[in-house]
């Protein structure tokens, strides 16, 4: 008798909580559709857990305030924006049935990708199906293949972006030491594997000759093996294309072994952002690596970023996020993602999408990270990657980072801040 | 009568076509083939973990095998969809063959632990092997006019599906209800007893005169080759492919969890839990605008494993006989 | 020449130290998983757990990262004794086998991984303290000396320390051996007076312990996220399997074991083919003993 009772009770705890998590659904739904009336949906996905979360949820603050601030002005087309996002958990996976939910059921009417080459890669055919413009944040090459002339790219490599992302930092390198043996060190990844090769390319145009090349897997809990090895080979110069785990792993294994490379970095991902650079702190100087926003004064060539950044920090502070405090990395980047899609619609006046992709082909556009013109593919019609170098770091403070004075720019030339020095003069 | 079964198979693929051609809201067919490709991944490891009692934890690695030989097949021939899930399965199957050769001493959690080693290693190689992109991964672009034995299948006026994510759809929709077919067959078969024999006691089985090798192969080769069928079209539906998303973890827990929620007794299990965790997970990912999403998935496998040890089969069973009584 | 075996020396000594940290990862899935049967794959994610308690600690109080990792141990305990609690009503108590508490653990692991999330968001963390980031420098002849990185010394020896007190734990005290007995023959403790149940629930709550102090040393050699436990999810219970279920001391020499072939490969043919070489390892020993280096019931479990 008593297990026929409890029996029944699991029937109905089950069958409620099938029927709970359709009904919340529902209600989310119609909470999402139910809004003020008309308002422009603009829907992406975003990698708000995971691997890559960390650039997710720091683009997706910096679209909020893009929101906040069109809506301030009176909305687009006079209509206020209403944004549509989800999680997709940095797997691919995911992405195509969130865009197919945003045109098809939410019925948004502009979208924009995640954060990401291999989180834009699987929305591509369904902006195209649909000739949606679409905006793609920090992709690499992801419209190599498909040549869709409404894809645009909001990554300052250039038109080739995988040799323009590193070009500089070999200009920089070269111009000061003429490094004649290189070795690499690359992560067994998507972005890193692109960079890696570029670099390649940029590294045998100017004669070098590469001594060592490896790829390290994502599980490396270790680091000092791999240095030791590219050390042996006794190269002039490192380049390093790596993610987060990957870049604080090698910055301390640089610490604990050492190296006499004259030129250490190139494209470590993740020295960018707040939580490694507090947590690395003095054992990033000398580390020269690719950057796009640094605190340094000749940075204000671009209108408006260093104000949307202070807003940012504040917001951060404010409303105590749980994102990267400084936001240097992707705020702007992720804001002008938006922000060139809202300035075309407002100039074309309607939300024609052939109409709105047409002027954002023609059109040199002036925003948050200064001018940008598209080319082939919808990639920068030139690149604009700075080079700095770490100095000066006496602790783990985080807002030294926040002054200028950490991150020296050397190239390009014209808001040069600082010199290049050799790897060995800035380690205590 | 004695087909039932079949003809509701056979309804059902039916249904599934005239779906594609009712329906015009796509959303359905993304969510859909989610689903599906997770109903074939948790039938064909409940095959094998449900019916003998070998748990695969590298579930991952033959669906992978799917998606890269279609993504070689590609890059090679240029050959069609259907093609690539036949030769997806073929070799996916070899590899579970293979996979049953080397972990013939193997028992418990030994097998699973090697199974998830074989994973490993498959996804270390396939970093390394450029022709199909390697670690930087591979764009793959869907044929404009793909056709079979000689019909335009899709094609926006002239097609038979107006576009991919139809097709792709129907396809994994069918291999869903294969699969379920060729369980359900499994489980009435000797060979599904001979399995269950297996899971009770290897020694006892072995001594009563079950072939106990023999069937063990034949369950790892028709297990990895439904997962190498499920695979095989993940390239076409990302579009983008590279080993870490085609070795998500994801596929692996989602093989195990589902048939587990469902029940592992009966084919109906896994398919009850693909479309039970399946459908929350798309659900909670898509309807909630935050990473809490993940949480409603903890939450409702805690629950459900809580509420129903032994999968909703064998819940139900057990309430049936607790009412009988 | 020289440079040759300054190379091997080196890679000898990181992959002894690194097997340490692997060891620390890895013992307590070794009680849960290897004595106990409880298939615990949210152990990683717990580990993770107690990365960010440290952090925590460590940068509200500069608290240094061992200490907070053993302050962090007893609400570990805690955290065992309540899952252990739940885990044997649901699954163990109607004889359910061991698998069927995969789905489980799965869900906590999600559970526990979103808890991070919300408390600390998704950003990568470290922990500072004085000995991350120094080494300590050993000439040993010309052209050849070792560097021995402090951060992994720490977790070596705290590893080493941890994982043989449990050992000797397990092997020299009554209630070490009923942990033992308790995974062979339930029935001889029940004669001998003693709750088979309690003691697994405190073995079981042990495990999860050293999830605190395991943590600690997570973030000390790592950079952490809250995702971070599922890259290490294969590796533990791998060395776990290749030590031998149940045994200890195969754990570490298990995991020294992996440590050493990550460091030679990672030196000398290119680190991006260490996964393969270390499962393949494994794969190599099941072929040849299927219960694992050190196991000692053989085959079926």
């Amino acid at each position: 008798m008593t297990r026929n009772v409890t029996n029944r009770v699991r029937v109905w705890l089950l069958a409620g909580l099938f029927v709970a998590s359709v009904v919340l659904s529902g209600s989310f739904a119609t909470t999402a559709q139910a809004q003020t009336k008309d308002p422009i949906k603009v829907g992406f996905s975003m990698a708000l857990s995971g691997a890559l979360a960390g650039g997710g949820q720091q683009s997706l603050v910096a679209i909020q305030l893009w929101a906040e601030d069109v809506n301030k002005k009176g909305g687009l087309l006079g209509r206020q924006v209403e944004l549509v996002f989800y999680d997709d958990q940095t797997n691919p996976k995911n992405v195509p049935g969130i865009y197919s939910k945003l045109l098809d059921v939410d019925k948004v009417d502009l979208i924009v990708s995640g954060y990401g080459t291999n989180l834009i890669a699987p929305a591509m055919p369904i902006a195209i199906n649909r000739e949606m413009v679409f905006m793609g944040l920090f992709g690499m090459n992801a419209n190599a293949k498909w040549e869709y002339e409404n894809y645009f790219s909001i990554l300052p490599a250039g038109p080739d972006p995988a040799v323009g992302f590193s070009e500089v930092w070999f200009k920089a390198v070269q111009e000061k030491f003429k490094p004649k043996t290189i070795a690499f060190i690359a992560a067994d990844a998507e972005f890193a594997q692109n960079l890696k090769e570029g670099a390649v390319r940029n590294a045998k145009a100017m004669g070098m000759e590469i001594v060592y090349e490896q790829n390290y897997n994502p599980k490396t809990a270790d680091f000092t093996p791999i240095l030791r090895a590219a050390n042996a080979k006794k190269p002039d110069a490192i380049y390093i294309a790596s993610y987060p785990n990957g870049s604080a792993g090698l910055v301390r294994a640089l610490a604990e072994v050492g190296t006499d490379a004259k030129a250490v970095g190139g494209g470590m991902v993740g020295l960018q952002f707040a939580g490694l650079m507090a947590g690395l702190g003095p054992m990033l100087n000398g580390i020269a690596n690719y950057d796009f926003f640094v605190p340094e004064p000749t940075m204000n060539l671009y209108p408006g970023a260093s104000d949307l950044i202070a807003r940012y920090q504040a917001k951060v502070k404010a409303e105590n996020l749980k994102v990267d405090e400084l936001g240097y990395y992707l705020v702007p980047w992720a804001y002008a993602n938006v922000d060139i899609l809202g300035q075309a619609v407002q100039a074309v006046g309607s939300l024609d999408q052939e109409a709105i992709g047409k002027y954002i082909r023609d059109t040199e556009f002036t925003s948050v990270v200064g001018k940008i013109k598209f080319g082939k593919n919808g990639e920068w019609a030139s690149p604009r990657t700075l080079v700095v170098q770490y100095q000066g770091i006496t602790n783990n403070d985080l807002d030294q980072f926040a002054k200028a004075g950490t991150r020296k720019i050397l190239l390009p030339a014209d808001i040069s801040t600082g010199d290049l020095q050799p790897f060995n003069a800035l380690r205590k | 009568m004695k087909y039932t079964f079949e003809i509701i198979c056979m309804l059902l693929i039916v249904g599934l076509f005239v779906l594609t051609q009712v329906i015009g809201n796509q959303f359905y067919f993304f969510i859909g083939f989610v689903i599906l490709q997770y109903m074939v991944m948790a039938t064909a490891w409940n095959i094998l973990g449900g019916y003998g009692g070998y748990v695969n934890f590298g579930s991952a690695g033959f669906l992978a095998t799917g998606a890269y030989t279609a993504v070689a097949l590609i890059n090679f021939l240029d050959v069609g969809l259907v093609e690539q899930m036949v030769a997806g399965g073929v070799i996916a199957g070899l590899l579970g063959l293979a996979t049953g050769y080397l972990t013939l001493r193997l028992r418990g959690v030994y097998f699973a632990i090697a199974t998830l080693a074989l994973a490993i290693i498959l996804e270390t190689i396939v970093a390394h092997w450029d022709y199909v992109g390697g670690a930087a991964g591979t764009s793959i672009l869907p044929k404009r006019k793909p056709e079979l034995f000689g019909e335009l299948i899709v094609d926006r006026k002239a097609g038979i599906f107006e576009n991919y994510k139809e097709y792709l759809f129907f396809l994994m929709g069918t291999v869903a209800i294969i699969s379920v077919w060729v369980a359900r067959y499994i489980e009435n078969s000797k060979l599904g007893r001979g399995l269950n024999a297996i899971k009770d006691s290897e020694e006892a089985a072995e001594c009563m005169g079950v072939p106990t090798l023999r069937l063990k192969l034949i369950a790892t080769t028709i297990s990895g080759a439904m997962m190498g069928v499920a695979g095989a079209p993940l390239a076409s539906y990302l579009t983008f492919i590279d080993p870490l998303s085609a070795f998500n973890l994801e596929y692996a827990i989602n093989a195990i969890a589902m048939p587990m929620i469902g029940g592992t007794i009966s084919w109906a299990g896994p398919v009850i839990g693909a479309l039970l965790l399946g459908t929350a997970q798309q659900v909670s990912s898509l309807w909630i605008q935050s990473e809490l999403n993940l949480l409603i998935v903890g939450v409702v496998l805690v629950v459900f494993v809580i509420i129903a040890p032994e999968g909703i089969i064998g819940w139900f069973r057990k309430s049936r006989q607790g009412s009988g009584r | 020449m020289a440079i040759f075996i300054d190379l091997l020396l080196n890679a000898l000594v990181i992959g002894i130290l690194l097997g340490g940290f692997y060891a620390a990862l890895s013992i307590g899935l070794s009680i849960t998983f290897g004595l106990l049967d409880v298939v615990n794959i949210a152990h990683p994610t717990m580990l993770v757990l107690g990365a960010f308690i440290a952090f925590l600690l460590n940068s509200t109080w500069g608290i240094d990262p061992i200490l907070a990792g053993i302050i962090s141990t007893p609400f570990f305990f805690i955290l065992g004794w309540l899952i252990y609690q739940v885990y044997y009503n649901v699954f163990e108590k109607s004889g359910a086998e061991s698998l069927r508490g995969l789905a489980f653990f799965f869900g906590l692991l999600f559970i526990i991984e979103v808890g991070l999330i919300i408390q600390f968001g998704v950003d990568h963390r470290l922990v500072e303290a004085p000995y991350i980031g120094e080494s300590w420098n050993i000439v040993v002849g010309e052209e050849i000396d070792v560097a021995i990185p402090f951060r992994l010394l720490v977790a070596f020896v705290v590893a080493a320390i941890a994982t043989l007190s449990i050992h000797f734990y397990l092997t020299k005290t009554f209630f070490g051996r009923a942990v033992r007995a308790v995974a062979q023959d339930m029935m001889a403790l029940r004669l001998m007076g003693v709750d088979p149940i309690r003691v697994k629930r405190i073995a079981f709550a042990l495990g999860v312990a050293t999830a605190g102090i395991g943590g600690a040393l997570m973030i000390i050699v790592l950079p952490i996220e809250p995702s971070v436990g599922r890259l290490y999810l294969g590796n533990v219970f791998a060395i776990v399997v290749l030590g031998g279920l149940g045994s200890m001391s195969g754990t570490l020499l298990a995991a020294v074991i992996i440590g050493i072939a990550e460091s030679i490969v990672a030196t000398f043919f290119g680190p991006s083919w260490a996964p393969a070489v270390s499962f393949g390892i494994l794969l190599a020993v099941l072929a040849f003993r299927p219960e694992g280096l050190f196991g000692k019931t053989a085959g079926a479990h």
